[in-house]
């Protein structure tokens, strides 16, 4: 057992399994927000990052494109909120969820449509090259990923103790009802929340753009942060960050030692097949609310 | 109330849709009009290839018809159908434009090899020719079992020999390929496991070792795979990617440290948008090609003289893109297409043809340097020459190699090694044969 | 008035048990057999036949059958594609492999070799709910579409991974052409949508309905869990797969893995719940939505759009009109097309004296 090579595939893996948590974030806010898994999330990941290639390829800065990109973003929640949650409030969650497949194609749609089917890089000036430390090779731009991601977490878990609205969130959360009996603007709060998700997907946004070119292929990485969210339990932001780095590794270890065993290219069900074991043990997944049955 | 209220409106609706749609259905006709079927896609992840090589095709036929008024006075119309790259929608494009124009559909071209390999059965009864250039079936290749399939130009398995033959010539004789390692980096779908057999054969054939390694589809985490390979240490890659996995697989390579002047990719890996994304990542890399990019050819500047110029727009939305590798194919397909018309023409008359005149045309479709050079696509296409027997024509493949901006042509036309591709073609199809109960023509007696 | 059960008395059992206990309902019911089985294949055309209505009777038994597991037993399903690519592949090999395998008997074993397969991949659901069971049934729509690629033993070593469907023959009649071809589709889909409606009013169905309403409650007054759910699995698989079968045989022809990808899956959920969630009515109603939608807005966009939009504009305003139709037919009528039938037959029954 070549030990160096192992210890590579793994930190390889978890690198890559933080890629995911970022774009899982994004549908753990508002599943917890508003009790919708969103499946437009990816489509917002896509949307978000064309906007701001776009934008970069105008000449302007960084800041600039994403700033306006996130006003953008910002401008859908109050769309989403609108003609979306709003007509569907109360409306079970499978209605709710296929809502937002057919909000996925509308985004889609208006981005291939009006920014073009033309793919782009995207470079925001840290290389996707390797150093070497003790024998592993370590890419830059994977750190890089994984210091904004614990920001982003950081920042999330601030918002959600600490402020104001953060307290609101958390209200809604627990429960809708409760929550607007005591006089929480529900409309606001989604429209924050799919604010934030709109922000949260700019930034997986860029930093999946930069690693594999903005192009509509930003809508299938969806895939794998779904099981990274049963994994950590749909409503649990550390869930989402664990339940990455144990994706990441365990379906790059299944690839490299399992793989010559039973074929090659497993890596889309694996996660998935771990995932359901793991459910077998704990049905809510790793940081998900136990929930308790009465009759 | 207001929810029963707004029902009836919406019941009312969706049977004014259907409605809609039954008067929808009336066909038009016009007289000499050669119709030719644009089923293609435009949305979804493979639209960047949609839009350039239907851009491409279309605006041929718009320049044909501006220029000449189209092939022998005869105009040319088609009709796009949006599949997007769905075989059942496929299908039902099929269906609707096959009888269209005055005398039903010239040929289909999906670029697709999902909707081509559900369409060949209908088309072969309905008798219309299915062309699809560096796509579709191989075995297809041999005309006897399907005298309405036209894999035009190469196919993947001819494209695999001539990898091997340019890697020899890149290791200084095909005899120095002995020992040597090669992977094959396939996308895992029924498209990428295709060049497996033929690899493996000529592994024994040439003495090198060569490991077969999947990337799950999409393909848009190659990091297991690549740091597979860097553990393998191959002197080749060959990249058998489709969208986003190619860039993937360029920048994954850069990041484990893999030379990327020794990965060959094939013609679907071997595009602007394959490498664009992927940046610095990309540069030194090599693909194979069955024409170059590049706007310097008669045939593109007669396109842009006839359809881009004077306030007329063509179908490509982002003129950058003119010249541009699935641009210039789609030039090939109209090119390809059009000429095949002109030799049935020549048999059957100037007018409209039905698609079986049209497969007959397909089938002794010649085109040597001088027709070439007269088309104006002088190294843009290399001479084809089909047959009742070979229905692919050409089977040789230019090397390119992406220099950061442009892709550059490395090497000619390098010809495929038909003694290995042949006989496997030949065994694929009898096989078909025998499953469909298909008595292959006897080509002796074909006219 | 048109639509009045009253008068209308069961005398018998056996009349209180009919599958359509309503007079205007037989009517309606035998009306549209009538319609299906002579006038359409009598004046449809090829086109209709082969590439409209087919696709559309098979997906209706494929919306049946996840309509089954999601609307009547409750359990969240995002894999029936996988299932169907079981009974396509099933369905070949059993031709390929039996010799003297009839066409009719190879569906129905490929029906029962996907219900086998669902019933492994049910077994999750005993421990597993609501979204979380969603996202595990995706472990076997990814892992069945990557074996069937992997192994070429599925394929009978096509280079390529496709199958070819052989000849459909039965009692030495092939069924080639469209009209054939339809006729029996159409026979299938009826014969198993009566049985599923026969299924879901009887003890089973109703054992189903408990599970969905609340499954801690129905196994306190004494439902099997595993028993029930599982059993839904498997029926629902056997449709699926008897529709998957079908979709290779009597649509395609020739089909690959990836012809039953996850989009697959999610059309045929959008069926059900644009149909109506727990109705039979409404897997045919939703597959007919979201078979001839897309479709006629691309006939429409040849017609009302203008010339000089750009067709990648002109595709693209498709789906984005398709996204929003579909939000919008959630918004009105949340509970599905089967409710606006319900409605009608409401109307119905006061016209034209609605006070």
């Amino acid at each position: 057992m070549n030990w160096s090579f192992l210890v590579e595939v793994t930190i390889g893996g978890l690198l890559a399994g933080v890629m995911y948590s970022l774009v899982a974030l994004g549908f753990v806010l508002i599943y917890k927000a508003s009790g919708v898994l969103n499946f437009a999330q990816g489509a917002m990941v896509f949307f978000a990052a064309l906007v701001f290639a776009g934008l970069r390829e105008k000449g302007l800065n960084a800041w600039v494109a994403g700033a306006g990109t996130l006003a953008l973003m910002v401008l859908m929640a109050f769309g989403v909120e609108r003609a979306v949650l709003r007509p569907l409030v109360n409306q079970p969650a499978i209605t709710l969820f296929m809502a937002t497949i057919g909000l996925a194609s509308l985004v889609e749609g208006t981005a291939q449509g009006v920014l073009g089917a033309q793919v782009h890089s995207l470079d925001i000036g840290i290389p996707d090259v390797p150093f070497s430390v003790g024998g592993v090779n370590i890419s830059q731009f994977d750190l890089f990923a994984a210091a904004t991601a614990a920001v982003l977490v950081t920042l999330l878990a601030l918002f959600f103790r600490k402020t104001r609205i953060g307290r609101a969130l958390r209200a809604v959360a627990d429960d809708h009802q409760a929550a607007l009996a005591v006089g929480i603007p529900l409309r606001n709060i989604w429209v924050i929340v799919w604010s934030v998700a709109g922000f949260v997907a700019l930034v997986a946004g860029i930093l999946w753009g930069c690693r594999i070119g903005v192009q509509f292929s930003l809508t299938l990485i969806t895939l794998k942060a779904l099981p990274v969210l049963i994994l950590g339990g749909f409503t649990s932001i550390p869930g989402a960050v664990v339940g990455g780095l144990i994706v990441g590794a365990s379906e790059k270890l299944a690839e490299v030692y399992l793989g010559p065993h039973i074929g090659s290219g497993i890596e889309n069900w694996f996660p998935y097949a771990l995932s359901v074991l793991f459910l077998l043990v704990r049905p809510e997944g790793l940081f998900g609310e136990r929930r308790i049955e009465r009759v | 109330m207001k929810r029963i209220s707004a029902s009836p409106r919406s019941l009312a609706a969706v049977f004014l849709a259907f409605a809609a749609m039954a008067a929808l259905a009336a066909p038009a006709r016009a007289q000499n009009e050669q119709f030719i079927p644009m089923v293609d896609y435009r949305i979804g992840p493979y639209a960047a290839g949609g839009t350039g090589t239907f851009g491409g095709f279309i605006d041929y036929l718009d320049m044909l018809n501006k220029r000449d008024g189209g092939i022998n006075g005869v105009k040319l119309t088609w009709e796009e159908c949006e599949t997007e790259y769905k075989n059942d929608r496929g299908v039902e494009c099929y269906e609707r434009l096959k009888h269209k124009g005055p005398t039903g559909a010239a040929m289909f071209n999906f670029l697709s090899t999902g909707i081509t390999y559900a369409c060949i059965e209908r088309a072969t009864a309905d008798k219309i020719p299915i062309v699809s250039i560096g796509y579709g079936r191989t075995d297809a290749s041999d005309g006897r079992v399907f005298p309405y399939v036209f894999p035009l130009v190469t196919n993947y398995w001819s494209q695999s020999t001539a990898k091997i033959k340019f890697i020899g010539m890149r290791e200084g004789g095909m005899d120095k390929l002995k020992g040597k390692k090669i992977v094959n980096l396939y996308h895992g779908s029924a498209y990428g496991k295709e060049t497996i057999p033929i690899l493996d054969l000529q592994a024994k054939k040439y003495g090198f070792t060569v490991t077969h390694i999947e990337v799950a589809h999409p393909g848009n985490e190659q990091e297991s795979q690549w740091l597979q390979i860097r553990q393998l240490k191959p002197d080749w890659v060959l990249l058998r990617g489709w969208g986003v996995m190619n860039p993937v697989a360029l920048k994954t390579a850069a990041k484990v440290g893999y030379p990327r002047d020794h990965i060959v990719g094939n013609w679907w890996s071997g595009a602007e948008e394959d490498v664009i994304p992927a940046g610095d990542a990309a540069k030194g890399y090599i693909a194979a090609a069955f024409h170059p990019s590049g706007t310097n050819f008669p045939v593109l500047q007669d396109i842009k003289k006839y359809v881009y110029s004077g306030g007329h727009k063509g179908n490509l939305e982002d003129f950058s893109r003119f010249g541009s590798i699935y641009y210039n194919r789609g030039v090939i397909h109209g090119i390809l297409n059009t000429e095949a018309i002109r030799t049935a023409q020549a048999k059957f008359g100037k007018k409209p043809l039905t698609g079986e005149q049209v497969r007959w045309g397909l089938e002794h479709l010649n085109l040597d340097e001088k027709r070439i050079k007269e088309l104006g696509a002088h190294d843009l296409l290399q001479p084809i020459k089909v047959s009742c027997m070979d229905h692919e024509g050409g089977g040789a493949v230019k090397f390119q190699q992406w220099d950061g901006k442009q892709w550059k042509l490395i090497t000619d036309w390098i010809k495929s090694d038909q003694s290995i591709v042949r006989p496997l073609v030949e065994e694929s199809a009898a096989a078909y044969a025998k499953e469909k109960g298909i008595t292959p023509r006897d080509c002796s007696k074909e006219q | 008035m048109i639509y009045r059960e009253a008068g209308q008395f069961r005398t018998s059992y056996a009349e209180d048990e009919r599958l359509f206990p309503i007079r205007q309902d037989r009517i309606v019911m035998s009306l549209l057999a009538a319609v299906a089985f002579v006038l359409v294949p009598a004046i449809g055309n090829d086109y209709w036949l082969g590439a409209i209505l087919i696709p559309f009777l098979i997906l209706s038994l494929a919306a049946l059958g996840l309509n089954i597991l999601t609307g009547y037993a409750g359990q969240l399903s995002l894999g029936s594609a996988a299932f169907m690519a079981v009974g396509a592949f099933a369905a070949f090999n059993l031709m390929l492999r039996v010799r003297g395998m009839p066409i009719l008997g190879a569906f129905a074993l490929s029906g029962v070799i996907a219900a086998g397969v669902g019933l492994v991949f049910g077994l999750p659901s005993l421990r597993i709910k609501g979204f979380y069971l969603a996202v595990t049934t995706l472990a076997a729509q990814f892992f069945t579409e990557w074996a069937l690629t992997k192994f070429g033993w599925f394929s009978n070593d096509n280079p390529s991974g496709v199958i070819s469907a052989q000849k459909m023959v039965i009692l030495g009649q092939d069924f080639e052409t469209p009209r054939r071809r339809y006729l029996l589709t159409l026979a299938i889909v009826c014969l198993l949508a009566l049985a599923a409606k026969n299924l879901v009013r009887g003890r089973i169905g109703r054992a189903w309905m408990a599970v969905r309403d609340m499954d801690v409650a129905a196994e306190v007054i004494g439902i099997p869990m595993l028993r029930t759910k599982l059993l839904a699995f498997a029926v629902s698989s056997f449709y699926c797969g008897v529709a998957g079968a079908l979709w290779a045989f009597a649509y395609l022809g020739t089909v690959e893995p990836q012809a039953f990808d996850l989009t697959r899956s999610f059309q045929i959920l959008f069926m059900i719940i644009i149909g109506g969630v727990g109705s039979i009515l409404g897997s045919f109603l939703g597959a007919a939505f979201i078979v001839l939608l897309p479709i006629f807005l691309n006939v429409a966009s040849h017609k009302f759009l203008p010339e000089s939009l750009s067709s990648s504009l002109a595709s693209n305003l498709q789906i984005i009109v398709f996204g929003a139709l579909i939000v919008f037919f959630l918004a009105v009528e949340p509970q599905g097309l089967a409710r606006l039938w319900q409605i009608a037959k409401e109307k119905l029954r006061l016209w034209p004296f609605p006070h």
